[in-house]
């Protein structure tokens, strides 16, 4: 095989076009965006309601673990829809434009960016109805972050797995992607306890790191892995 | 690190690159292989009489079901090793495509889900005669757990499509994007999270943790052996059922 050769501002110039396609279908379907940001707001309401009937907020442990829960959910139906929209002729139109790593980066790129706005706008709504524990703000909303770049990179290979399979497609991303992110909701967790409470940041490090080295590897399995799933 | 800490990884990397090199020749073998099948046979009889009737060390709380590491740990390094086979094989399948790669991926990830559930079992009994408890929120236990669920979903996956090219290329997908994206976390998280009722938690996880004696060495490693070889010997078996059947399928 040829190595390839071509400069790196193709890929780059491929990414933007990408990116920019994909933001003006989320804006031509705002049904679609629009259905995401409730699913987030009635969830949150919804908890607010059954933490009212015992007064006030919940437990801090409680807090944490709902508000996880609710953007895992979230992520979920917001990454699912990426690839199960196109249809097959519709991925062979970009097949015969673009390589596949400049399909799979933007498209990671893409839902980075929505999962970061949904979790903060999800972490806003979250506050506002159920109260603020949080010690150290700065620490939580660098791993709420994290997380969101994570459950973006490591679902949007999913979901074109998912995609591949037809049929019950979010289903079975969700059977696909569940034991995948427990590692990494267990780390999210434990930082954003530790946050929570206000422990000593020098706690977090290990942790944040390792969180870091899987986004990483996630990303690079993916980069590489995607242009076999796209052949066919 | 210490130099026994570096000493130790690098060894076990060379053993576990030499075992997966190993292992993929012998699931492949097309005949013969009376030596090592012999071998395994005889490892495991001896590993599970020895396991049964030698001395162990009087260790409080542990007592005599001590003698389930004879029989819990080498069923995760066989689970271990016969999965990175499989990945092997799903990483040749995506650069070489074949029916036959798909099926020896597939078969081992299967032998690989078997082997992991008798680990489980095991674990899961002796766990309740020293811990007092079927299952404990441990890393360890439950990073077992996520991996059993992995291979469950790759199961599910290869079920959901009708085309056997389609299916065979995105289950080897998932195969190695899934194997990359926990599997090292399983040995990184438990050594993150402190202090633990598992053994090997902190820092190297060497044999010397266990509080292995030198007569239950002489036991447990032939035991690791005999069931790295029985695990090849039935991803080999079941590997050549599904190749038989293919066969009978397209006369």
């Amino acid at each position: 095989m040829q190595p390839e050769t071509e400069p790196l501002p193709v890929l780059l110039r491929e990414i933007s076009t990408l990116l920019a396609k994909d933001f003006r279908l989320e804006w031509r379907q705002r049904a679609a965006l629009g259905g995401l940001l409730l699913y987030v707001g009635s969830t949150v309401f919804v908890c607010f309601l059954s933490f009212s009937l015992r007064g006030g907020t919940p437990p801090p442990p409680a807090w944490n673990a709902l508000l996880w829960v609710i953007l895992l959910f979230a992520a979920l139906n917001a990454v699912a829809k990426g690839f199960m929209q196109e249809s097959p002729g519709q991925r062979l139109y970009y097949y015969t434009l673009v390589r596949p790593q400049a399909v799979i980066l933007a498209k990671m790129l893409y839902n980075t960016l929505l999962l970061t706005a949904v979790a903060l706008l999800g972490l806003f709504l979250y506050t506002v109805f159920l109260g603020n524990p949080i010690q150290d703000a700065p620490l939580f909303v660098a791993n709420l972050l994290l997380g969101a770049v994570g459950f973006a990179t490591t679902l949007t290979l999913v979901s074109g797995i998912a995609a591949k399979a037809g049929g019950n497609g979010a289903t079975l991303m969700a059977i696909l992607g569940f034991p995948l992110m427990v590692p990494m909701l267990l780390l999210l967790i434990k930082v954003s306890k530790n946050a929570l409470d206000g422990l000593d940041r020098g706690l977090s490090h290990q942790s944040l790191l390792t969180l870091l080295a899987l986004n990483m590897i996630v990303g690079a399995t993916s980069y590489l892995l995607f242009p076999f799933l796209w052949r066919g | 690190m210490t130099t026994a800490a570096i000493i130790g990884s690098v060894s076990g990397l060379v053993m576990t690159v030499g075992g997966v090199w190993g292992g993929q020749r012998l699931v492949e073998q097309r005949g013969g292989g009376a030596l090592w099948k012999g071998l395994a046979v005889l490892l495991i009889v001896g590993a599970t009489v020895a396991g049964f009737l030698a001395p162990v060390p009087a260790l409080p709380i542990v007592n005599e079901s001590i003698r389930n590491l004879f029989f819990h740990v080498p069923m995760w390094f066989a689970m271990m090793m016969v999965l990175l086979v499989s990945v092997w094989y799903s990483i040749r399948y995506l650069r070489e495509p074949s029916a036959r790669l798909d099926v020896l991926a597939h078969e081992s990830a299967k032998t690989g889900i078997v082997l992991g559930l008798l680990g489980l079992a095991t674990g899961s009994l002796w766990a309740r005669f020293t811990w007092g408890a079927w299952w404990t929120p441990d890393p360890r236990l439950n990073g077992a757990a996520v991996a059993m669920l992995i291979y469950g979903a790759y199961l599910v996956l290869r079920g959901s499509f009708q085309d056997e090219q389609q299916r065979a290329r995105v289950s080897a997908i998932y195969n190695i994007f899934a194997f990359a994206a926990v599997i090292p976390l399983l040995f990184v998280l438990p050594r993150l999270s402190g202090p633990s009722l598992h053994p090997g938690q902190t820092g190297n996880p060497g044999f010397n943790q266990y509080d292995l004696d030198n007569t239950m060495r002489k036991v447990f490693y032939p035991a690791v052996i005999g069931w790295i070889l029985f695990a090849f010997w039935v991803a080999q078996v079941s590997s050549r059922y599904v190749f038989l059947k293919l066969k009978h399928n397209e006369q």
